[in-house]
């Protein structure tokens, strides 16, 4: 019983972009791919460029006073600028290449915490993050003396905006927030959070890891300090991740890691920092990473954030209509209408990896376990939860084949007991 | 367009594709009676030994109390637990497995037998679950109570 519009995407098209999802496993079952959360796959446009630097194109970047280095160097500050323009951002400089959302974060941790968190500044975290958002926060209050504070969620997974005005005031150095959950798929208002915060001065990082692939995201009208994401989220390769951060901010803010091209100039007294945003890639960058990711962005270019956003909301909620219908099955977060394409939940009596388990048997990949999210599983109360995650390639069918699996593996348990009641 | 035809298929063919696969199927009848109906699942009254651990990348719970004579023989063996049916059942089944042995044999118990013992084939990372109650146990031994440290059960039984 569909009650769900289907979307403007042509996604067998779409579909037939991506070599691994032609795959069969165990024999006869399609590959269900529901781990998008964790990692996305690859169109054969993003394989192909990257190929093609190894097989054509490939030296060091900003380096080599020759004819393949200034290939790659092209390439990879090409890539840079589709970031840019992909996010909203004003200046080349404002985008760092990073290995990852969690670099990226600890980036900002390290040099923002040498630049000046003192003890009894406070950090505000909310506590749906991913622990990528919580340890290096813990690891400059280590060091500092920095208090980090909590900002609550509801039982259905949104945050508590009305406890943000007793959480911030004048010590408040950092706000550290998610744009989604990467559990609950709550997508929350950063607006709101980046006005309150800015009104006691406190800096504000945006946890885009889950966002920028899905949705619409302009940097410049958000007006975060710092926004981190990751490459293979989005298409793109392991490995590249990038940090967007104010200029201004970043001018003021210390390296991160020391070592080859983030210098000016090396002394045995010591050194002067490149400018912007060398000054914050020291060594070899990601290079083909990166310039996959540019690759990987020209395709979300082409499809839309907008329309990806709204098909992958029509498969959160026609999975909520599937598996409400479930019984013992609790979601876990927001009604569809305030989430993106995540959908977690717990079944009574079964474990989150034994459901994991058994829906690999019918060929369809989810993510079991605490999901990185140990602080918000412990606030629900459980600690483990099975999580689909969607992503533009993702059907209605497989939903269905979501729901189908789930029926047998309740099966699995409940065959047995009626055996053994008839034994 | 959104619905391949290969995805389509017939629910029933569920049953042979889980039920089907011998030494290969995890959730086989023994695994399922053990973490459907546990034995020794609870508390003993009075233990000499006993202790709890976690896996902490996937929150499940074991913990193990025993009753040890003073000749060194396993009266009792009780669990109690939260988690994944291998993590459960393997602990039932180990439990079972014990009770009456020397300590001393159940100290030179290897990780093989806890996974023989189980019987089903588990990958890498299903073992983990399935050795959370051997190393509890290793550890039971050498815990007499009173020296414990281990905290009670987060959360509650399931």
């Amino acid at each position: 019983m569909k009650t769900v519009t289907t979307s403007t995407l042509d996604v067998e098209a779409l579909r037939r972009d991506f070599p691994i999802l032609r795959s069969v496993l165990h024999g006869d079952r399609p590959l269900v791919y529901l781990d998008n959360a964790a990692t996305t796959q690859r169109p054969r446009q993003v394989i192909d460029a990257i190929s093609d630097v190894y097989e054509h194109k490939y030296a060091n970047v900003h380096r080599g006073i020759h004819w393949l280095s200034d290939q790659s160097t092209d390439l990879y500050e090409i890539a840079r600028e589709k970031v840019r323009h992909f996010i909203g951002a004003a200046q080349r400089e404002e985008i760092i290449f990073t290995h990852g959302t969690t670099e990226s974060i600890n980036l900002v941790a390290r040099s923002l915490g040498d630049a000046g968190i003192r003890a009894g500044d406070e950090i505000l975290l909310t506590e749906m993050e991913h622990h990528s958002n919580i340890v290096p926060w813990q690891q400059l209050a280590a060091r500092s003396g920095a208090i980090i504070r909590w900002l609550p969620i509801t039982y259905d997974g949104l945050l508590r905006l009305d406890q943000l005005p007793t959480l911030l005031c004048e010590r408040t150095r950092i706000v550290s927030v998610t744009a989604v959950s990467n559990v609950l798929g709550t997508i929350n208002p950063l607006g709101e959070i980046i006005a309150a915060a800015r009104s006691v001065g406190a800096n504000v990082l945006i946890d885009a890891a889950q966002s920028v692939p899905h949705q619409p995201l302009d940097v410049q009208s958000l007006g975060a300090d710092f926004v981190a994401f990751s490459g293979h989220k989005m298409l793109g390769p392991t490995g590249v991740g990038v940090l967007y951060g104010r200029r201004e901010l970043l001018e003021t803010m210390p390296p991160f890691l020391g070592g080859g091209s983030m210098i000016r100039r090396v002394t045995k007294d010591g050194f002067e920092p490149a400018d912007l945003p060398a000054k914050f890639e020291a060594g070899t960058p990601p290079i083909v990473p990166a310039i996959g990711l540019g690759a990987a962005i020209d395709y979300l270019d082409k499809i839309g954030l907008s329309a990806i956003h709204q098909h992958e909301q029509q498969l959160a909620e026609y999975a909520h209509q599937l598996l409400a219908e479930m019984p013992g099955l609790r979601f876990l977060g927001p009604p569809p209408k305030q989430k993106a394409g995540i959908v977690s939940f717990v079944i009574d009596g079964i474990h989150a990896h034994d459901v994991a388990q058994l829906l690999d048997r019918s060929g369809i990949a989810v993510r079991a376990g605490h999901h990185c999210t140990m602080p918000l599983h412990k606030r629900l109360g459980i600690n483990a939860s099975t999580r689909a995650s969607f992503y533009f390639y993702n059907t209605l069918a497989e939903v269905d084949a979501l729901a189908q699996g789930l029926r047998a593996a309740r099966e699995v348990f409940r065959r047995n007991k009626s055996d053994r009641a008839a034994t | 367009m959104l619905r391949p035809a290969s995805l389509s298929r017939p629910s029933d063919g569920f049953r042979l594709l889980y039920m089907g696969r011998d030494e290969e199927e995890i959730y086989q009848e023994h695994v399922l009676d053990h973490y459907e109906d546990p034995y020794h699942r609870g508390h003993l009254a009075q233990p000499t030994h006993a202790h709890e651990d976690d896996n902490p990348l996937c929150g499940d719970v074991v913990r193990i109390e025993l009753d040890v004579t003073p000749e060194g023989m396993i009266r009792e063996a009780w669990f109690d637990g939260d988690g994944c049916c291998i993590s459960q059942a393997a602990a039932s089944m180990l439990v079972e497995k014990i009770e009456g042995k020397p300590v001393d044999e159940v100290r030179q118990f290897s990780a093989q037998q806890m996974l023989d013992l189980f019987g089903a084939k588990l990958t890498p990372n299903r073992q983990k679950c399935c050795l959370l109650s051997w190393r509890v146990l290793q550890s039971a031994v050498f815990s007499p109570v009173g020296s414990e440290s281990s905290q009670s059960l987060p959360g509650g039984t399931p």
